[in-house]
């Protein structure tokens, strides 16, 4: 899939179907974005996502701050509405998998990362942003470079040395000869493939749902004359559709994201894997 | 559009290679959030929550001692009804059985009494018949005393001529007795 960075967005000219002009099929240039502020060149400089994930980061403290700074015993409207998203994630997702005890420590981190991840996968469906920040892989990495971090050393810190070789190549004897090439499998799976697949799962979805927002924007607009009209409509029922979707799409990848960062928290502090 | 972003498309052709400015904005963006829940937020309203829940715990417990309460005053209640109607039910048979006692008394009494007058009849009877059966004596001794007087000259062997004058004797008295009546 090779991109034109020539082609323009459909928006910006009036070219529609059966004016001699092909389709401006979204693809990798869409997700790119041209600074506001810097170089592109250079590594210096400052565009759309940072700005989104930086306002996102805002907007999260904002509600927060406003729903927990002088919290009430018995809650307003607000404070309930942010509680019951705080005791979703602790409840529903750290203690389930992790336990009370043990999940305590790590509430805090769940609750930022889900939080996090919901408002930037949100970025997707709000009007003038309509770009889901976790669709560029570096966002998804870095948080699944904390979480990979944090699970390794929290392995190390509580197995020693050899325990976490164990842990981490699922050590068992009873596999007999099988055992190398199982610990083989289980290492690389641990410790290469499944950091990758944690930030490569958000991104992909996100990247395809953003995909396929565009695809049927882009084709409302392009369809728009003559007999194309109909199928305009059409495709703009699914943009209508598929925002939905992505609406639940956004939550459902947040809740995946800080759910596998639990379970591998859980995989850590476990006494056998 | 422009060169900039050609030449950025030519660069990052893969997507999967992360740009390190979004990653460097991304972790901090990141950090902030977690930094202002991790210390500020969540605290405040975990101490708020472990409020509540102690709140309803304290709500809970004061409604049970409330219940506990109002359960022993009831027991209490029960128990003094209980033991008034046992008062009651014993002053009900105390009196049942004094008037039965009374009642049974002046039954004797009166018993007793009827048997005073009824012995006194007859006692009084039996000094009259005493006293009428010595006055008879005395009049059948004058009679006999008198009887012998006009026996006197007849023959006293003849026992049926004796005989004959005692019953003509009673004979006359009998008369005499019905003359009188």
């Amino acid at each position: 899939m090779s991109a034109d960075p020539t082609q323009v967005l459909a928006f910006e000219t009036d070219c529609h179907i059966f004016d001699g002009c092909g389709f401006p099929a979204p693809g990798l240039h869409s997700f790119l974005f041209e600074p506001l502020v810097g170089d592109g060149t250079s590594n210096v400089y400052f565009d759309k996502t940072m700005l989104l994930a930086l306002l996102g980061s805002v907007i999260i403290i904002g509600f927060f701050w406003a729903a927990f700074r002088k919290p009430a015993v018995v809650p307003g409207k607000l404070q309930m509405v942010a509680e019951a998203g705080y005791d979703f994630v602790r409840r529903g997702i750290v203690y389930e998998t992790i336990g009370k005890k043990e999940g305590e420590k790590y509430v805090p981190l769940v609750v930022s990362l889900f939080f996090f991840v919901w408002m930037m996968n949100l970025w997707s469906i709000i009007p003038v942003a309509q770009f889901p920040v976790t669709a560029i892989i570096s966002y998804p990495a870095g948080l699944a470079a904390i979480v990979y971090v944090l699970w390794v050393s929290l392995t190390f810190k509580r197995h020693g040395f050899v325990g976490a070789f164990k842990n981490f190549t699922g050590y068992d004897k009873s596999l007999g000869p099988v055992l190398p090439l199982a610990m083989f499998i289980e290492f690389f799976s641990n410790l290469l493939v499944r950091p990758f697949t944690h930030a490569v799962r958000l991104f992909a979805n996100m990247f395809a749902g953003h995909t396929l927002l565009l695809l049927f924007t882009i084709a409302s607009w392009y369809l728009l004359n003559g007999i194309g009209i109909a199928y305009a409509g059409v495709s703009f029922i699914m943009v209508i559709i598929m925002t939905a979707f992505e609406l639940f799409i956004q939550a459902l990848q947040a809740y995946v994201f800080v759910l596998l960062t639990c379970t591998f928290i859980q995989g850590a502090l476990a006494e056998h894997h | 559009m422009s060169q900039l972003l050609i030449l950025a498309v030519e660069e990052s052709e893969n997507p999967l290679v992360p740009p390190i400015p979004e990653l460097v904005i991304g972790l901090i963006a990141f950090v902030i959030v977690f930094g202002f829940l991790a210390k500020k937020l969540l605290p405040n309203i975990n101490k708020v929550l472990e409020e509540r829940r102690e709140a309803i715990e304290g709500g809970i417990e004061k409604a049970e001692a409330a219940q506990t309460e109002a359960q022993s005053v009831l027991e209490q209640y029960k128990a003094q009804l209980a033991e008034a109607r046992h008062e009651a039910a014993r002053l009900r048979q105390e009196a049942q059985e004094q008037g039965a006692t009374l009642i049974a008394e002046m039954r004797a009494e009166g018993q007793r009494q009827r048997e005073e007058i009824v012995a006194a009849g007859h006692a009084q009877i039996e000094a009259d018949r005493k006293a009428a059966a010595s006055a008879l004596r005395q009049d059948v001794g004058k009679l006999a005393t008198e009887l012998a007087g006009k026996l006197v000259g007849e023959s006293l062997e003849d026992h049926a001529r004796q005989s004959r004058v005692i019953d003509r004797f009673l004979e006359d008295l009998e008369e005499k007795a019905e003359a009188a009546r």
